[in-house]
């Protein structure tokens, strides 16, 4: 069953170049999904549609078979409770003012969901591998690793349906990047996610279905081992061919 | 055959700080060696002693030999023309490396009208002119007679890492420092950049000192690696052993890290 | 994973340092003004020395040409300038700091337009816009000088919060609070506000030396409050025919007012550090 479905979306930054062009493609429930491209290829704009911050200027976006509207804010509001994100930049996406449990709980508060807001946190903080005192301590105090499954303790607080990722591990360490997909991976089990990225090797490691994105277009979509053992595309090709590989025993 | 550069015991400390600590090994004349390290290893403080661009409150200790030449303790005077003339650098952000208001072509000009002045050769504006349309073509840069008068912003990220190769390569190093040279680049452009760099050593014969966060590139330059760590040198040996057979339990993470994503990309996952 | 609190220890101290020395000038000049409500040694146009006094015991720092005691118009001076630099930079920041914002939100359009009417306000310096103030009311009062002054500062406090709040507004942590369904109110006091007042704070010291400084220039000029309202500036302007002869009169208001000013700015220091949760002691 369609969670998201996506079609024929169309979108350009004032009068200016189209940066997406008849975009169609469609997350099922329960699936990740990957959204694969380099600079410029229209993948962060693609993501801002997708979290309602924009509206697309022609086709459509369908969530749960209801149109998303981006300019309804009573829509917004029930949307926010089933749609959540995390970020790239551990160190601009937590406000450095605040304390961590005020951080996390954020959602709950916006949204007006109900519950005791600090067991609720202390859960979501220990479901991300973090000590219960990570609640009263600022973010200057953790590592990028730390800040980053703070950002998901927030984005899965309010228990939504799909969280998109931005390159959310894309300014981690390799030994701690690794970590963080793996708790991606857990999370994903009992939701929808959607992951943006340039990094070829993550998505592959967590996606089960690409949408590769080249200037605004989709060049190729479909299930992650097809298109990596058979990319149709010479710009899918040609990604795959550039990624750097470890040397091989002899 | 004599090493080019020998790092012996190197300590880095701020007043209160440990920052590096002895920190040994030695690149060859002609040899590819890589630096791999994670955030807060020190791998770029050490790039940047070696440069002798320390800032004044990191204080080195120990030594660093650059063609038999001491760099720990020397004069500003005889540090800057060791940078240009025996030891050259890439960094990780062509944009702000280059200056935004200067053509690309002048930029290029400038270590060029040094060098053929330190070398009593011709000077004149029509013979540096020459040099650096060489040096545009030896760095692969596409329609150089445009190229020349563009500005920064006027050209592709992967263009731009080029300019600031051709800018290291004017005053004909005998060492090239490459800091994370590809980690702002995509992965398209960094394979051409990559195999740029690889070319350009070994036509030119310089030494290369590569340091990079990403395993998999370095594998790709390298013939030799140190790993370091909060540091500390961590293992050193030839790129095939270290990362295909590592000795040491962090890199043996490191290696799996990266193989996992390998693995991944083959379908395995 | 404390260790950024504790890496620079030496650091801190100074900065406690820095807030300590500031508080205790601003609140010594504190005290004076809020005591001269209650008690002053002399009533302010008691003439009750002899003319042109040395600081001695019984005038601590001395009378002027009238005979009448410095102390007493030091300490009232005291207070004249604080309600002065708190009222003008009231005044400002209320103004400033919501244009700033509006601006910073704005449309394209709009932020242009605001951004270059804050650019000609701010080529007028502060005392003429003040002076001009003071003339259309035809009268100088301690009110009109006031309201003239926190005009005068406000459009540096709106364009100095318009590029603090369009730096904020450039973080993730803004579409974080989006995309968690905050409204934009909640994310201006929530977000932004918490995020720019420690650079403001530094801000609206300055501005309250600069404000307290021209309303000394004003009184100097005459244009200020007349007494009993009279400001160190007024004494200043009093002291000038004497001040070859009677040299304190015009050093003792000077150093009250350079005091007050230097003061005020290790204040605002000082507490700015003590704002941002990564400067403080833990």
């Amino acid at each position: 069953m369609t969670l998201l479905s996506v079609e024929n979306v169309g979108f350009s930054y004032g009068a200016g170049r189209r940066v997406l062009k008849d975009i169609s493609f469609s997350v099922p429930r329960g699936s990740n999904v990957g959204l694969v491209g380099e600079s410029g290829s229209g993948k962060s704009t693609l993501l801002r549609l997708l979290l309602g911050l924009d509206a697309p200027q022609t086709g459509r976006i369908l969530f749960d078979g209801q149109p998303l509207e981006a300019k309804n804010r009573r829509y917004l509001r029930e949307y926010r409770k089933r749609v959540q994100a995390v970020f790239q930049d551990p160190y601009s996406s937590l406000n450095p003012a605040h304390r961590i449990q005020r951080i996390v709980t954020e959602p709950l508060r916006s949204l007006k969901i109900g519950g005791n807001h600090l067991e609720m946190a202390r859960e979501a903080i220990a479901s991300v591998g973090l000590d219960a005192d990570t609640l009263t301590r600022y973010p200057h105090q953790f590592s990028g690793g730390q800040r980053q499954r703070i950002a998901i303790a927030r984005a899965i607080i309010a228990r939504p349906e799909l969280v998109l990722a931005d390159e959310a591990v894309s300014a981690l360490d390799l030994s701690t990047r690794v970590r963080v997909v793996d708790l991606f991976q857990e999370i994903s089990e009992n939701m929808t996610m959607v992951f943006v990225s340039h990094d070829m090797g993550v998505v592959a490691a967590l996606c089960d279905q690409i949408v590769v994105l080249d200037r605004g277009h989709i060049v190729e979509a479909g299930a992650t081992a097809e298109i990596l053992r058979t990319p149709q595309h010479a710009y899918t090709q040609s990604l795959l061919a550039s990624i750097p590989r470890m040397p091989i025993e002899t | 055959m004599a090493d080019l550069l020998t790092v012996s015991g190197l300590s880095l400390k701020t007043a209160d700080k440990l920052l590096v600590e002895d920190l040994s090994f030695s690149i060859g004349q002609g040899e590819r060696f890589g630096l791999i390290g994670e955030s807060g290893s020190g791998k770029s403080l050490t790039s940047f002693a070696i440069l002798g661009l320390l800032p004044a409150s990191i204080r080195p200790t120990g030594s660093i030999t650059l063609g038999g030449e001491q760099i720990v303790g020397a004069s500003e005077r005889r540090l800057s023309s060791l940078r240009g003339d025996a030891v050259a650098c890439v960094f990780q952000e062509p944009l702000t490396a280059l200056d935004p208001l200067m053509p690309l072509g002048r930029q290029i000009a400038g270590p060029v009208r040094r060098r053929l002045k330190r070398e009593g050769i011709d000077s004149s504006r029509a013979a540096v002119k020459r040099e650096v349309r060489v040096l545009m073509e030896q760095v692969r840069l596409p329609d150089p007679q445009r190229l020349f008068d563009a500005y920064p912003h006027e050209v592709s990220g992967g263009q731009r890492q080029r300019v600031a190769i051709a800018m290291a390569l004017a005053c004909q190093p005998r060492l090239l420092i490459a800091d994370e040279p590809t980690t702002a680049l995509d992965v398209t452009t960094q394979a051409e950049i990559v195999q740029l760099i690889n070319a350009l050593v070994a036509d030119l014969g310089i030494s290369l000192l590569f340091i990079s966060h990403d395993l998999a590139v370095v594998g790709q330059v390298a013939e030799r690696v140190m790993v370091m760590r909060n540091g500390r040198p961590v293992e050193i040996g030839t790129a095939q052993q270290v990362l295909t057979k590592p000795h040491d339990d962090y890199t043996r993470n490191l290696v799996a890290a990266a193989r996992r994503f390998d693995a991944a990309l083959e379908g395995g996952a | 994973m404390s260790t950024a609190s504790t890496a620079f220890p030496r650091r801190s101290k100074r900065i406690n340092i820095t807030f300590w020395l500031g508080l205790v000038l601003v609140g010594g000049i504190s005290l004076a003004g809020i005591l001269s409500l209650f008690w002053t040694p002399y009533a302010l146009s008691d003439m009750a020395g002899g003319r042109l006094e040395a600081p001695n015991a019984s005038h601590w720092a001395g009378t002027d040409r009238l005979g009448r005691d410095m102390f007493t118009q030091l300490m009232i001076g005291a207070r004249i300038a604080l309600i002065v630099g708190c009222g003008a930079v009231g005044i400002g920041a209320a103004i400033g700091v919501t244009t700033g914002l509006l601006a910073a939100f704005a449309t394209r359009f709009l932020d242009d337009a605001l951004a270059a009417f804050m650019d000609i306000l701010i080529a007028f310096p502060t005392l003429l816009v003040a002076m001009l103030v003071v003339a259309a009311r035809e009268e100088s009062s301690l009110g009109t000088a006031i309201l003239a002054l926190g005009i005068g500062v406000s459009p540096i406090i709106a364009r100095i919060t318009r590029i603090l709040t369009k730096q904020v507004l450039g973080q993730d942590y803004i579409i974080a609070a989006r995309v968690s369904g905050t409204s934009w109110g909640a994310i201006v006091f929530w977000h932004i506000l918490p995020n720019i007042v420690p650079f403001l704070a530094v801000n609206l010291a300055l501005q309250f030396g600069l404000a307290v400084m021209a309303e000394a220039s004003l009184s100097y000029l005459g244009l200020g409050a007349p007494p009993p309202n009279a400001s160190w500036g007024h004494m200043l302007h009093e002291a000038q025919g004497t001040v070859y002869t009677a040299p304190w009169g015009a050093i003792l208001p000077g150093l009250a007012l350079f005091a007050l000013v230097i003061g005020i700015n290790l204040l605002a220091d000082g507490l700015r550090d003590r704002f941002d949760p990564s400067r403080r002691d833990m």
